[in-house]
């Protein structure tokens, strides 16, 4: 019996079927429109379409793969995925931890949305931001009291119950709840923090970071990446 | 789901209603109610195996199983329980895949950690990157179960050596006297009598495991808290089904889910002690 458990467990160490290139897509599912879980159970939006034609254009066998973006860059260096691709800004904090490809999305300005006719004090007053975001540390840093939450979606729900004053996240992702608020919830000024959005990977993967740039230069060259986002952020977004 | 599905934007009330709650998504939702269960009623086994070997343990004659014993309760109970979910599944993921790496690529000189970063070759990945979706979950799950199992079983052990300690010390000198050998006592006296003594503490701690169970999507498992929050929340245009703020009425859903699940645990646990209390020299052991 023993001996069966044992070579049992050796087969499980050894068994394995040649490679061919599967590549794991590591995103947050929580962020339309850059990417969320449609209601088919789907990782959907803008992220999913780019991510596909590059996986296309590069030759790769991608899989996708939800994670909380709180532990989104320790799991990917500990490599549970092979990228991260959530909507994530190119800053230099993070490129000490990961490498990043060329940005994917241009910089777009991240937006302060409160309840409408409220006078908020950007600067002293309490604003909501997502955890380990860039808009977290400008909050941190501007003066005005941070409160962090796990997901976008708290943040919102924040600023409506009046815990916080304002939220600053990217307009993106806040532009299109202001527009169906019917009135409940404005704008209360932008800033523009942050670079491009790019491509996480980890620091020791050069080769899937050069098939991965090369392909978003491709997408860049042909127009098909402008398409895409023109499709997803409206026509008055930023292109390349 | 049904026809009339087809464009939901132009159908309301009831059938936009029943639409809504047929999606692929819901009913991932539906399914991991599913896991839940499937989670608690494979953990609390292993958790009492884990338990019940740390309790003989830490009685044993010998030292070494002693000291293994104790140490085993006391590391767990004392460490707090989040650290240790999250500690477990990862520790035991990265030695199994560096365990699979000097096994399969022996040929590999670059070294497992470069910076921050684990690498590990293809080949001993676990699972490996082109498995299947459903294998990926499965593995977490049973890293989570043998997580929950762990943690579960250290206070479980405390609780069945405390029952162990409890049962009359004359009834075992009887077994003695008797002519049982230790191994006879310890089945025929000291088993059958613990489970009285040990039964309050069990029940706890199935009510905590119950409880417990919306950790599991700290490891990565995509359980019922994650589906409500990812369910209920605000829903823009961008999707199919846009609605408002819909959390509290998922999360009310939840709670009526664990507590119906707390009462029927309690009202078996009321019974097992009542038919165990039989005849035993206790107050509730009287009737």
């Amino acid at each position: 019996m023993k001996k069966v458990l044992l070579s049992a467990m050796v087969a499980a160490f050894i068994a394995g079927p040649a490679m061919a290139e599967t590549v794991r897509m590591g995103t947050e599912g929580a962020y339309p429109p850059y990417n969320f879980i449609n209601d088919n159970g789907q990782v959907d939006g803008f992220e999913r379409e780019v991510g596909d034609e590059l996986c296309k254009r590069a030759n790769l066998d991608c899989v996708w793969v939800v994670n909380e973006w709180d532990s989104i860059i320790p799991n990917l260096v500990s490599g549970n995925y092979d990228t991260i691709i959530a909507g994530m800004s190119i800053t230099a904090e993070r490129d000490e931890v990961i490498d990043f490809t060329q940005d994917y999305f241009p910089p777009s300005p991240s937006v302060y949305m409160s309840l409408s006719g409220a006078s908020v004090d950007l600067k002293g007053g309490v604003i909501a931001a997502q955890t380990s975001t860039i808009q977290a540390s400008y909050v941190a840093d501007s003066g005005a009291t941070l409160v962090e939450f796990a997901t976008p979606e708290e943040t919102v729900a924040a600023v409506k119950n009046g815990e916080a004053d304002a939220v600053l996240a990217d307009g993106d992702y806040l532009n299109p709840i202001i527009a169906e608020s019917n009135g409940a919830l404005a704008n209360a000024g932008e800033v523009s923090i942050g670079g491009g959005v790019g491509m996480g990977i980890r620091e020791s993967d050069g080769a899937l970071k050069a098939k991965m740039d090369k392909a978003i230069t491709s997408m860049k060259a042909d127009g098909s990446l402008n398409t895409l986002i023109k499709k997803w952020f409206g026509d008055d977004a930023n292109t390349f | 789901m049904f026809n009339y599905c087809a464009d939901p934007s132009l159908i309301e009330g009831l059938q936009w209603l029943s639409c809504y709650i047929t999606t692929p998504k819901h009913m991932s939702f539906y399914l991991s109610f599913g896991v839940v269960l499937l989670l608690i009623a494979l953990a609390a086994p292993i958790a009492m195996g884990f338990g019940f070997a740390g309790a003989v343990a830490s009685r044993s004659q010998r030292l070494g199983f002693r000291l293994l014993g104790h140490g085993y309760l006391a590391m767990i109970r004392g460490v707090p329980d989040i650290v240790f979910f999250l500690f477990i599944p990862i520790a035991l993921d990265q030695a199994f895949e560096y365990l699979r790496h000097q096994l399969l690529c022996p040929d590999v000189t670059a070294p497992i950690r470069q910076g921050n970063d684990f690498v590990v070759c293809s080949a001993a990945k676990l699972p490996l990157s082109t498995a299947d979706q459903w294998v990926h979950e499965i593995y977490g799950f049973a890293l989570a179960l043998l997580a929950f199992g762990v943690v579960f079983g250290a206070f479980a052990g405390n609780v069945l050596a405390g029952a162990m300690a409890a049962v009359p010390k004359a009834q075992l000198e009887t077994g003695e006297a008797f002519g049982m050998t230790q191994r006879q006592i310890f089945r025929r006296i000291l088993l059958p009598q613990m489970w009285i003594y040990a039964l309050p503490g069990l029940s706890n701690l199935w009510m905590i495991l119950i409880k417990a169970t919306p950790l599991l999507f700290l490891l990565g498992i995509e359980d019922i808290v994650y589906w409500a929050r990812e369910l209920g929340g605000l829903k823009t245009n961008a999707f199919t089904y846009p609605h408002p703020d819909w959390r509290a009425w998922y999360f009310a859903v939840l709670m009526v889910f664990y507590l119906s699940l707390t009462y029927v645990s309690q009202s078996i646990l009321d019974w097992i002690t009542h038919r165990l209390s039989h005849g035993q020299a206790t107050m509730a052991g009287k009737g």
